[in-house]
């Protein structure tokens, strides 16, 4: 418990500088963050990250949710609350503060250069976190076959991606046996 | 239009939080708030989304904030992004308790290793489909490289990548450089 409320207020000092980070969304942050977590302060094995972020494909919602049950493995509920608010807090904050004065902006030249300058970075950082993603779940021939054919299936046809996920698990336990 | 209650606010992001799957949820936000309460109208929508695109923060999240601070200000604004998030967190925080009485069992580890791979698919796909325009342009393609290669090839600090080719890349698309229709809100609102 003692050690517990130190190792929250890193994460939520970690989380909140992820969070106004995060141009292009949360995968753009998953290269930081198992950085951070895995690798720096090794508060978790890059095989429990990995497994995190995978329950967090199967929960309903914005994705992301997930860095809740990084914080509770880290620092049990205190750590989940550092997370939670450290993730989703400082960004939405920002969001607010923009609102206010974004509109008045609409004839300022700058705007859009902002907007389409962003967009590279946004993109950038996705596959970077797709990169990582790769790095650590895509194990032998099978792995390979359900990303290869998760991207082709959802570049093709509008189709919820929850199926594919699933297609993923059942894919995982039938490749194991 | 009138002025929702909070509760309604409320139910309506809530709803979309339980039963919202697999990074669709800006679909089924735009369904909500466009098409059933007509909040926005599609042009309202469509600023909203441009601005939560280049902010930093997830999509939905910004989305949610943004709609419920033109409804009822920040107090519409907390309401709608808290309720948009609590299913997911409360059904993960759930998932993990599972998770972790099972934890060593086979089985479970192959089922993650399976979702983990389709996931790595789901990015590389939403990053294709959104970076459509990104990826075929020389110079813009040029930049996504460089971000890529700085965060994944060299570990280089997200806060001076962000910064360097940010920065460098706002400058690119400066005014009158012929370079600032960005065109990414639009192509991505149809729902799954």
């Amino acid at each position: 418990m003692m050690d517990e409320i130190p190792k929250a207020l890193s994460l939520l000092a970690a989380f909140s500088m992820l969070s106004v980070l995060a141009v292009g969304g949360g995968s753009a942050v998953l290269p930081e963050m198992h950085k951070i977590v895995v690798l720096q302060h090794e508060w978790l094995g890059a095989q429990q990250f990995k497994e995190i972020y995978s329950l967090g494909q199967v929960a309903p919602g914005p994705n992301m949710t997930m860095v809740a049950v990084i914080g509770e493995s880290v620092a049990g509920p205190f750590g989940w609350l550092a997370a939670v608010l450290g993730f989703f807090l400082p960004s939405s904050l920002l969001a607010l503060a923009v609102n206010r004065f974004w509109h008045r902006l609409e004839s300022w030249q700058w705007r859009e250069s902002i907007e389409a300058g962003l967009a590279p970075l946004a993109i950038g950082l996705m596959a970077s976190g797709a990169w990582l993603l790769a790095k650590l779940a895509v194990e032998g021939r099978v792995g390979l076959l359900v990303a290869t054919f998760t991207t082709g299936i959802l570049i093709l046809y509008k189709i919820n991606p929850l199926w594919l996920i699933l297609a993923g698990v059942a894919a995982g336990l039938l490749g194991a046996f | 239009m009138n002025e929702p209650s909070f509760a309604r606010i409320a139910g309506v992001f809530f709803k979309i939080g339980a039963t919202s799957f697999g990074g669709g949820v800006v679909a089924y936000l735009r369904g909500a708030i466009v098409e059933q309460e007509k909040w926005l109208d599609d042009d309202g929508f469509l600023r909203v989304l441009e601005l939560s695109q280049t902010l930093p923060g997830l999509n939905a999240v910004n989305v949610a904030v943004l709609t419920g601070d033109e409804l009822r200000g920040w107090r519409g604004a907390a309401v709608a992004a808290t309720s948009l998030l609590v299913p997911g967190l409360a059904l993960v925080t759930l998932l993990s308790f599972l998770w972790g009485s099972l934890q060593g069992s086979a089985w479970v580890t192959t089922a993650l290793a399976g979702a983990a791979a389709a996931a790595v698919g789901l990015i590389v796909a939403t990053t294709i489909q959104i970076g459509r325009r990104q990826l075929t342009d020389p110079l813009d393609l040029a930049l996504v490289v460089a971000t890529a290669v700085a965060v994944g090839g060299f570990g280089v600090d997200l806060g001076w990548v962000v910064l360097g080719v940010g920065g460098l890349s706002i400058l690119l698309h400066r005014p009158g450089s012929g370079r600032r229709s960005s065109e990414r809100a639009s192509s991505r609102v149809t729902p799954a």
